[in-house]
């Protein structure tokens, strides 16, 4: 069996000839490329990758470019969408766009496909402006710049509130191949505008799946993004999650972060402050069991006074589970009047489940006010007890109490359809018919 | 209706209970009183189910059946309830979701419908006014952040909402003002029939002028010592707890 990095790096050469060669992505490829020789693929090794491995999951056999992505119609994918409200729809298939179940626009706004970007003239500017130029030059997000070729586009232009949430999905559906997929997401939010995106990725058969994506997200000037990642894959499929979000003055970014499922998950996620008066707030429930194991990697990068930042995240683990948080908070010299605020609380719930938590503060700024607090406990037998007395069963109370633990992430959620669909999710992870609403 | 026959218990080996009867008809008020460290909270918890608590010689009997290796949930689900001396504070998880899933969980278990979410509102306003509750406080998390008072009135509006056939009341008066208590206790008397029974633990008589029992027993170094009628609490109020010592130390 060829190693993956050699088969990528050998394959390299045929991806790029289909492409354009004259392209300015062209360049960025190439030295994308030329960037993960070097760098490989993360390793226990680098301090940032220490508690999570990618040797058990890099050993499969990936298909790299499915051959024929199968046909799905509206009855495959329903259950996977967020369905009782309005929402624009971008749906890939084994990393191609499918436009028969997509809802996309260019009515003021273009909520629509990278592979559009990169090959017409008309967004030339932007991509120009803005892509790749907040990724980070490792190796994962090298590779994934490599073969960027597809995946969501949305610029929204000033003064724009988008009328509805878009939803971003990724389904897989190689039927007897290993697959490994690497989406990439562009996001340009301009002046004084506002928008809300859902993101999921599913596989949809028990072959093993691979996804490496990176998601890059400007927030300009008052800007408004709120953005949910639903984590809740099959327990053969493993993400790697790169996102990058640069913010301007008084702009305002807001992440929530579900994990629920995946063999393998890791949030690298970087938040740049690049000026004044800007919010930033990270929130994260992770609820996992089995062989599971959930990674988040957080940087949030003070660079200018007067802005807050506020991350929030919570963990039950289960069975032979293994978390891990590493939140990095660095505010520069420059940054006066910093609040940063970081918590991260976890359950064991399973004396054979591990959690690596890790809080990192770097300040370089005198009058700021950061506080960060982690905490691994077990739930209350008391407050068990207490449950059950009244008439619930040990299985329910433990999941009440569970829920009860991690509700305080989801008071923020905006979309009353998004808590009641995580609502659900929790209660089946948890193997429990109550209704955790109100 | 709760028969308790010759029960001991110990904790971490520690024996707290040496030999408990008693036996509770439906209709009736009992009220164990005695004093710090006597053995009351742990016969509270030891008729709840409580696990920490081993059971070494006795057995503890409800409408004849016995509770031995019954889990807390199931002697719930059979119609006994205690008013805890500490109510537990549980962010998160609302009253009202709390309620409603512990009495569909019931339901359930009796081989019941659950309840309609308009009839569990319906219920829910009802109890609540009964016991001067805020409906404010339906929505909020079980105790969280709650007075002492609150807490017990909690207690017993969730004693009110699951109807139960035996009540165990385990030092509710304590940390409770004279208002508070009449609130409690006029709610306690409200739900009591003739085909529930109530079960008072109290370190005070304060509690039984207006909760009044039928019997009071004294509890002492994990056995009854001493039973009566209700003029037993006022005899205790008046000389305290030594002559009780006293008394079963000469026996």
């Amino acid at each position: 069996m060829v190693h993956l990095k050699e088969k990528l790096l050998s394959s390299f050469l045929a991806f790029e000839n289909e492409k354009d060669v004259d392209a300015y992505v062209h360049g960025i490829r190439t030295k994308a490329i030329k960037n993960f020789e070097q760098e490989g693929f993360p390793t226990k090794r680098l301090e940032n990758w220490k508690y999570t491995s990618l040797k058990k999951t890099l050993q499969h056999d990936y298909k790299l470019f499915p051959s024929k992505s199968q046909t799905l119609e509206f009855k495959d994918i329903e259950s996977f969408l967020i369905n009782d409200i309005e929402s624009y729809k971008i749906i890939f298939v084994d990393g191609k766009y499918c436009s028969h179940l997509s809802e996309t626009t260019h009515d003021g706004m273009d909520i629509c496909i990278l592979s559009s970007a990169l090959t017409q003239s008309k967004y030339d500017l932007v991509i120009e402006n803005y892509f790749n130029k907040i990724s980070k030059k490792d190796g994962i997000t090298s590779l994934n710049t490599a073969f960027s070729s597809e995946g969501s586009y949305i610029h929204i232009p000033k003064n724009i509130q988008v009328d509805k949430p878009i939803q971003i999905i990724y389904f897989s559906t190689g039927k007897d191949e290993s697959v490994f997929y690497q989406p990439r997401n562009l996001i340009v939010v301009d002046e004084n505008s506002q928008v809300e995106i859902i993101e999921k990725y599913h596989s949809l058969n028990e072959n093993n799946v691979l996804v490496n994506t990176v998601t890059e997200i400007y927030a300009d000037k008052k800007s408004i993004v709120k953005h949910y990642k639903i984590q809740n894959d099959n327990n053969t499929s493993s993400l790697i999650d790169n996102t990058f979000v640069s913010q301007e003055h008084s702009s305002s970014y807001n992440l929530h972060t579900f994990s629920f499922g995946g063999e393998l998950v890791r949030n690298n996620l970087n938040i740049f402050q690049n000026d004044e008066r800007i919010e930033s707030s990270i929130k994260g429930i992770t609820i996992i069991d089995e062989n599971q194991h959930v990674d988040h990697n957080t940087l949030i990068h003070h660079r200018k006074p007067n802005c807050n930042s506020y991350q929030d995240y919570k963990g039950i683990f289960g069975g032979k589970s293994v978390g891990v948080f590493n939140g990095r908070v660095l505010v520069e010299k420059e940054a006066q009047k910093t609040n940063a605020f970081q918590a991260n609380n976890n359950v064991l719930v399973s004396d054979k489940a591990v959690i690596n938590t890790k809080p990192q503060l770097e300040i370089f700024a005198d009058d700021v006010k950061c506080s960060h607090g982690c905490t691994v406990g077990q739930l209350d037998k008391n407050a068990l007890f207490y449950l059950r007395s009244r008439g619930i069963p040990e299985k329910e109370a433990t999941a009440l109490m569970m829920y009860g633990f991690a509700n305080k992430v989801l008071t923020s959620v905006g979309i009353p359809e998004i808590k009641a669909r995580i609502n659900r999710i929790i209660a089946e992870k948890l193997g429990v018919q109550i209704g955790f609403d109100i | 209706m709760l028969e308790i026959k010759n029960i001991h218990a110990n904790i971490e080996g520690k024996s707290i209970l040496k030999g408990i009867n008693l036996e509770i008809n439906p209709g009736e008020v009992h009220a164990i009183m005695g004093p710090n460290g006597s053995g009351k909270s742990t016969l509270a918890s030891v008729i709840t189910g409580k696990e920490e608590y081993e059971i070494s010689d006795g057995d503890i009997l409800f409408e004849n059946e016995s509770l031995d290796e019954v889990s807390p949930e199931e002697r719930a689900h059979k119609g006994i309830f205690m008013s805890f001396q500490y109510p537990i504070e549980i962010p998160g998880v609302t009253t009202t979701n709390f309620l409603k899933t512990a009495i569909n969980e019931t339901k359930k278990a009796r081989g019941e419908k659950e309840m309609s979410a308009k009839d569990m509102l319906k219920m829910l306003r009802e109890k609540s006014q009964l016991l001067d509750i805020d409906s404010k406080f339906l929505s909020r998390s079980i105790n969280d952040g709650f007075s002492g008072g609150e807490k017990k009135r909690n207690e017993i509006f969730q004693m009110a909402m699951l109807e139960p056939k035996l009540a165990i009341l385990d030092e509710t008066d304590s940390g409770l003002d004279i208002d508070a208590l009449k609130i409690v206790a006029n709610g306690v008397n409200k739900l009591k029939n003739k085909n529930n029974a109530i079960l008072v633990i109290t370190h005070y008589q304060r509690l039984l002028d207006y909760i009044v029992p039928d019997y009071v027993h004294v509890l002492f170094d994990g056995k009854i010592v001493k039973s009566g009628d209700k003029n037993l609490a006022l005899e205790l109020e008046k000389k305290g707890y030594d002559w009780i010592k006293e008394e079963s130390k000469n026996k």
